[in-house]
């Protein structure tokens, strides 16, 4: 078991960050002509909308939540006045509430994308891959609010916290020794969320990371020379 | 003043004949592939009609083209940049596949495998998407063909606002029909270039022909609702949009279009027009409607005035090119005759391609025994085609202009007529009109004769001298997609340079 706990929350982690960063580097610098959000937005309209919005919105907030929640040292949070259990019930209650937009949403998208059937037809196995995997994570996610209601002094939440800050500073011996013990639930979620960051440069994923910032301060036209006097 | 060229194109109506040989061959060459089954960069349109996709003039319901905003500014219909991406989840603005027509097939081989039956086996259509059985087909890229489908339905066309009495063209007696070929505009103020979130889409500083850079390309669609043409199309099996390349392959080399290749009525012009490219922004946004089009005519350059030229040739532009400008046919329709006309400049787009109206049947003289004159030219409210239907479609409402082009291309008949029936020089009819004999006698040449080296005055881009040939040695040709496999971000993982820029090493050779 201690084996199994530290290829799984020690080293797999590494692996699947590496997979991520150097395969969308790749993709990225050979295969632009893939990179894209894959929109089927022209063959149905209107369940897309109804799925795709509270779809993106529950996963930004859920991703923004997670970021924050476990990358930033419990000391910040100490400094601005947030204890433990406060934060504990932050977590619950926000990522509980994007958790239900976004599980909405999903559910939306998923039976768009099985049940109709030019979607279905124009879908390629990862299109359908992806949108498994994110239902399987987003429910373990809302499974594991549960498990935080039975224990609502923090503690949990502090071992995962300790986990992912051990993880990015590269003490995965302290790491794994601070996950080791939290609930089956909180493991398997890791352990998704790592395999979502290994499917991530071979799926439509990607688009994420061409999120149009810029063109907010870009001007309207644009115009290309052929060659540069 | 900053000089910039572009090839333009003019359409005369008047002479098109609805044979589709235009969208035909456009579609053999360009998307005859999976994914734009539906697309069609030129397509045919009898109108009135609502069009392809349905009802694409009406930006109340797709909100395509510019407005100007409460405080003077322009601003994209679909909504300024910040709401662009806050609708980048789902486009509210964007049309479906049915708005444009399932794309089909029939299944053919049925007609060889059915067995013995006592009805003849007949070929049933099935869905190019979804491969399933068809029952009925609803629409197609073509439905309204020759007045095809009910006058009820065909009235929505936008065209019709503020046309007196719209219902009575529903009857068989007082019906008409035009053509409509349509293509992408590659406009001097685009829309779809605006709206691209990716910056994919840009207009070549060359030529002027907008085009989507296929690898930066990121699917957000937002340039398919801002086309107030609806000439934008995104491909469901990449994923990334398709338009119009004004077969840019084929303007390089000096040839026409396929397109204005093929066209049977030799109806399609090119020509280069010189233009400001400094007074775009001002002129997309004059505050009246009814002035884009002549806002739009003062943006063109004198291709012959000699500040120009000096102009033309300090932005670099060739002397060839210039040459071409001078007797560019686009210059001779839209600037010296003024028989060519925007389409619907009120999207604030300032589009190059122009149409010349067509003419039509005068109706009352059957009923009345005599038609009605106006001097020595046909009254035109008479008219089959209603003046205002047009002006609706070419000027935004404004019929003078409208009505200065049918009245010459009429002048020009009767000049014509009396010249080569009766023998005499009728020169007052020219004289109503505004035209000279020896102006007639050029749009005869051009618009009635229309000889190809008159009609495609295009010059080649001389790519040889604009580029270092050596550099292209071995490089990349004309490729589709991902036909190279080399990113355009400039960072290579593996460490090679990038391609097409190739340095030498001079080496020193002692005897």
């Amino acid at each position: 078991m201690a084996h199994l706990n530290m290829f799984a929350f020690g080293i797999y982690p590494y692996i699947a960050i590496a997979i991520m960063v150097i395969g969308s580097w790749i993709r990225y610098d050979r295969e632009q002509y893939t990179w894209k959000t894959s929109s089927s937005q022209l063959l149905e309209k209107k369940q897309l909308r109804l799925g795709s919005i509270p779809f993106h919105i529950g996963i930004l907030g859920i991703f923004l939540g997670h970021f924050f929640g476990l990358l930033m040292p419990k000391e910040i949070w100490h400094l601005l006045g947030i204890t433990a259990q406060m934060k504990q019930m932050i977590a619950v209650g926000a990522g509980g509430l994007f958790g239900l937009i976004c599980f909405f949403g999903l559910t939306v998208l998923i039976k768009r994308r099985l049940g109709n059937p030019r979607i279905r037809a124009t879908s390629n196995t990862m299109d359908i891959v992806i949108l498994l995997l994110l239902y399987a994570q987003l429910i373990l996610g809302l499974l594991s609010i549960t498990v935080s209601l039975g224990h609502m002094d923090g503690a949990e939440m502090l071992k995962l916290m300790a986990w992912a800050q051990n993880t990015v500073t590269f003490n995965s011996v302290a790491a794994v020794e601070a996950i080791s013990n939290v609930h089956w639930i909180f493991k398997m979620h890791v352990f998704l969320g790592m395999t979502l960051f290994v499917v991530f440069p071979f799926s439509r994923l990607v688009h994420m990371l061409s999120v149009p910032v810029q063109y907010v301060r870009r001007q309207h036209q644009i115009v290309r020379q052929r060659f540069v006097r | 003043m900053k000089v910039r060229a572009q090839i333009g194109m003019v359409l005369n109506l008047d002479k098109c004949i609805g044979c589709h040989t235009c969208s035909i061959t456009c579609k053999n060459v360009w998307t005859s592939r999976e994914g734009v089954e539906y697309a069609w960069f030129n397509n045919v349109e009898t109108k009135p009609g609502i069009g392809f996709p349905k009802e694409w003039e009406n930006q109340q319901k797709w909100n395509g083209g510019w407005v100007r905003n409460k405080s003077g500014k322009l601003e994209l219909k679909i909504g300024g940049k910040r709401r662009i991406l806050a609708n980048i989840f789902a486009n509210p603005d964007l049309p479906e596949i049915d708005d444009y027509y399932e794309p089909f097939d029939f299944d053919y081989q049925h007609l060889h495998n059915a067995g013995d039956s006592k009805h003849q086996p007949v070929a049933r259509p099935r869905s190019l998407i979804s491969g399933q059985r068809m029952e009925k087909i609803e629409w197609g890229p073509n439905w309204e063909e020759i007045l095809g489908t009910e006058f009820a339905k065909r009235k929505k066309d936008k065209n019709f606002d503020e046309v007196v009495q719209k219902d009575i063209y529903g009857q068989f007696e007082k019906t008409f029909m035009m053509y409509l070929p349509r293509l992408c505009e590659h406009c001097l103020n685009p829309a779809c270039v605006a709206a691209c979130p990716s910056g994919a889409i840009y207009k070549r500083e060359e030529d002027g022909i907008v085009l989507i850079d296929q690898d930066k390309c990121r699917g957000w669609r937002m340039c398919v609702s801002a086309c107030p043409y609806k000439k934008i199309y995104y491909n469901w099996k990449t994923g990334k949009s398709e338009k119009c390349t004004f077969c840019f392959p084929r303007i390089e080399a000096g040839q026409p279009t396929v397109c204005s290749e093929t066209c049977v009525g030799r109806i399609r012009y090119l020509g280069v027009l010189l233009y400001d490219a400094d007074k775009i922004e001002v002129a997309a946004n004059t505050p009246n409607e009814k002035d884009l089009y002549q806002a739009q005519l003062d943006i063109f350059l004198d291709p012959n005035d000699p500040v120009v030229i000096a102009a033309a040739r300090a932005e670099g532009i060739s002397d060839n090119w210039i040459k071409a400008a001078q007797r560019s046919p686009v210059y001779m329709m839209a600037m010296d005759w003024k028989v060519a006309l925007p389409l619907h400049p009120e999207y604030r787009t300032l589009p190059m391609v122009w149409y010349v109206p067509p003419l039509s049947p005068i109706q009352s003289a059957v009923q009345a025994g005599h038609v009605g004159m106006n001097g020595e030219i046909p009254d035109l409210k008479s008219l089959r085609i209603p003046l205002r239907y047009l002006a609706n479609m070419l000027t935004a409402g404004d019929e003078a202009p409208v009505v200065r082009a049918l009245e010459r291309m009429i002048a020009m008949r009767a000049f014509k007529r009396a010249q080569q029936v009766d023998g005499i020089e009728d020169v007052d009819v020219l004289k109503q009109v505004g035209l000279t004999p020896v102006q007639v006698e050029e749009m005869y040449r051009y618009m009635a004769l229309a000889n190809y080296e008159d009609r495609f005055v295009i010059p080649t881009s001389h790519r040889a001298y604009a580029e270092n040939a050596y550099d292209l040695k071995s490089s990349c040709g004309f490729s589709f997609g991902n036909g190279c496999g080399d990113g355009n971000n400039g960072v290579n993982l593996f460490g090679t340079k990038a391609k097409g820029v190739r340095q030498v090493i001079p080496v020193d050779i002692q005897e």
